[in-house]
Formats: structure tokens, sequence, C-alpha cells
């Protein structure tokens, strides 16, 4: 098990899961709830691109992702269905939290980031199982993005 | 005192009848005493996005397992749950959610357990509510909790065991899941293993029917007929047979469980909820793999 602490763990990521935290279970819903509101659509780019994006299977809805880095910095983008609010809460949290970060610190978001907000009571722990899955294709995409 | 059966020409040719009710037949009684509605669905948010006037949500995962044991909750946790959202012995609950009523048919299969006695569905489920133009709202509902009696759950009738299914083996067995899952084809790159069984492939015997196959475009179920023809002609069930219905967790299955048990009247059809997740990763129980259903082993 990774240990995390601030000198690994991204602000944003930090910030998202400390509010989670100070939350009790059901009102975590309510802010995974605003995190799905807040997710963008993708950009017109990609819309016109199905094939750029990856299908997390981890996710027992359909929610398609794909990661960029532009001078450097990384940006997530994903889309999910309306009809989806969890698994677009959990997109939009990684979405907004990668946002603008170098590759290596993508890379050192520790792999259980998503345990550690408070949601596997809320939201139970398959379901959370969703959000670690994209976490990982975001990484892998980066280490490919490295690769090439 | 029950509410009122529906008494669409549809649900008539059913062999219950009164475990279905339609979207008019709700408008029409939304908020009548005795009469709960809940909202079940496969996203935990769902509800929260809007829902029917007055409804609860029961959460599958959160609230009608046990947090720790892989199992139900006991008859105590069940009344602490089902009284916290008003519903009492007697009451009417009419069930609905999204995914053609998917989570939904598992929470009234989950009732069922504690032999609560009038329990419906609301045929179409949530996506047939929204699409029809009418109301939801974001109002939490308001609710006066209620005494419900502590019932034991019976496993005895409706939920089968791996045990069990290993003694009905050469009795008729469903697989609703998907195609690639029944014939054992892995569905991710070799680099996701897919979590949650260690092998792939079908129990022996089973015939392939995609729980999805009894439903309607528009997430109603099909009509007699139509089910009819699926599971008496096309996989070849007949009246007096002992059926198991299985997916992955059970869940799918308990849609299929209530075509088979209420839509057509298949007097004992039980659901083997440790399904897929068990059955794939359990030591030395036969399995079979590729399109055909497979023998039941000998001895």
């Amino acid at each position: 098990m990774v240990v995390m602490d601030a000198t690994t763990l991204p602000a944003a990521l930090a910030e998202t899961r400390d509010d989670f935290l100070a939350l009790d279970v059901r009102d975590r819903l309510q802010l995974l709830l605003e995190f799905a509101n807040e997710l963008p659509d993708l950009p017109e780019r990609y819309a016109d691109h199905p094939e750029l994006l990856e299908r997390v299977v981890e996710c027992q809805s359909p929610v398609y992702m794909f990661v960029e880095v532009v001078d450097g910095l990384v940006h997530l983008h994903a889309t999910a269905p309306a009809e989806s609010p969890t698994t677009r809460g959990f997109a939009s949290i990684l979405a907004q939290g990668v946002e603008g970060l170098t590759v290596d610190e993508v890379l050192d978001i520790p792999d259980d980031y998503p345990q550690s907000l408070g949601l596997n009571e809320a939201v139970s722990p398959l379901r959370v199982r969703g959000m670690t899955g994209m976490l990982a294709r975001a990484k892998r995409q980066l280490r490919d993005h490295v690769a090439a | 005192m029950p509410a009122e059966f529906d008494p669409a020409a549809k649900f008539a040719e059913y062999a219950h009848p009164e475990r279905l009710v339609s979207t008019d037949w709700l408008a029409e009684h939304l908020g009548e005493p005795g009469l709960v509605v809940v909202e079940s669905d496969e996203d935990v948010l769902l509800y929260e996005t809007g829902h029917i006037p007055g409804a609860v949500k029961i959460d599958w995962h959160t609230e009608l397992n046990d947090p720790v044991v892989r199992d139900y909750v006991n008859g105590e946790q069940f009344a602490a749950l089902v009284g916290s959202k008003g519903i009492a012995r007697d009451t009417t609950v009419v069930i609905y959610g999204d995914k053609n009523n998917w989570w939904a048919a598992y929470a009234l299969w989950v009732f069922t357990l504690f032999g609560h006695e009038d329990v419906r569905l609301l045929d179409g489920g949530r996506d047939l509510w929204i699409a029809e133009g009418r109301p939801i709202t974001t109002e939490p509902p308001q609710v006066t909790p209620v005494e419900y009696p502590v019932v034991e759950r019976d496993d005895s009738v409706v939920r089968a065991f791996k045990e069990d299914v290993l003694e009905h083996l050469g009795k008729p067995l469903i697989d609703v899941r998907s195609p690639e899952e029944y014939t054992g084809e892995r569905t991710s790159a070799p680099a996701y293993p897919e979590e949650g069984a260690l092998r792939a492939g079908h129990i022996p015997t089973a015939a392939s029917v995609p729980w999805a196959r009894a439903a309607a475009g528009d997430g109603t179920f099909k009509t007699r007929a139509e089910l009819d023809s699926i599971y008496r002609d096309e996989v070849g069930l007949s009246d007096g047979d002992e059926v198991i219905a299985y997916c992955r967790i059970g869940e799918r299955s308990s849609h299929t469980w209530f075509v088979l048990q209420y839509l057509l009247g298949f007097e004992n059809v039980r659901n083997y909820d440790g399904s897929w997740t068990e059955w794939g990763s359990a030591v030395r129980v036969p399995i079979v793999t590729g399109a055909d259903r497979g023998e039941p082993p000998a001895g």
C-alpha cells in the first residue's frame, strides 16, 4: 500500500480529499454530485474523434477518457452520460485534480487516491473501483506518451 | 390494505399482473396513503439528480448488502431500513429504477426474501417516466418513519447457493450475462485482468439469454407472447420446470427471475446471487467455454 503524504499528492487533489473528509457520509454524495455537474463537455476537437477516447471498462457505466499533454502539462478529458452522475463525478475529480500538472506529478499520484476520499461508505468500494481504473488508465496513457 | 391493482390489458396477459403498475397508474395513485414509491438505481447518485415526487431511495449496494459478509441485510437491518423509509409490512411498495429496472428488480427480489407481500415494479422504470415528460423533483420526500416487524429472511424459496446449483445441474439454468461473458471470451486488454472471477465461461448446460432481451425498446417488459417465444420456444422451458438464473453478482438475473416467476408464471425459480463472481473463482466446479451449453458432469 502506498502511503500518501503532502509531498506526493498535488494540491488540488489534496484539497478535494480534505473537502470530502470534512463532510458526513450523506453530504459527500452531494459534493460528488457537484463534481458531476462540473464535468465539462469534451473539447470539440475530440467530439469528432471518438477513436482517441479510451473506454474505462472498470466503470459499470460507459465512460471514455483521453489524456493529452500540451507544452509538458497534462489535461484530462472525459465524457459520460448524464444518467451516470457517479461516474461523471469521478471523472470530474480527476480532470480537475490533474489539470495543468506535469507528467511526472500525475504519475506520482498514489494509485489508491480514490480510496482516500471517504466514498467507500457513501458509494461502495465496488463503485470506487471505477475511479481507480480511470486513474490507472490516465497514468498508462501518460507512460505511453512519454515512451513515444 | 393494498392499493388497487393496475387493470392494464397488457398486464392481464401475465401470470401475475398484480406485480406491475404502469406509469399512468402511478401518476394517478401517487401520494395515496399506504403506497410508497422506491427508486433503486445502479448509479448511487441518480436519484439525487431528480426522482418521482415523494419517492424514497434504496441503494442496493450500501443499504441492501451487509457491509462485511457477502450477504444481504438480516431481518433487523431490513426492518430498520424500510421502516425508516416509511414502509410498513402492509404497505404497497412500487419500485422503479434505471436501466430497464435492472436494480429495481434486484431490490424487489430482496423484498421478496423478507416476504414483503405487496411489492410491484413500475413497468418502464425511471426512463419511461421521464421520457413521458412526467414530473421529477430534487425535493427530498417527507418521510414519517414507521415500525416494520423483524422478519427472518427466507433464503429457501427464491435464492440459490452454489451447492444448490451443483445439485441442480441437469435442470434448466439461465445465464443472463452478455454473450462474451457466456463464451468465456476476454473482453479487456491483458494488462487489465477482469476483477471478480478467476475463470471465464459458463455453468454447464446453462442457456444464454441476456437479461435485457426481456425488455422492449422503451424499457417496459415485452409482452407475454414475446416472452413465451424467448423462454419457452427458444430456450425450451416448460411448465413445472425448476429454473435457476445467474449473472455476475445476481442483479441482472433478478430481472430474469421476475420475468420467469411473475410474468410467465414458473413456480420454482431461484436467483443464484453468488453467480459468476463466486462460480468463476470456486475450486473444482465445472465450467464450459464457447457457445455450446455443454453437458452436466458425469456422475
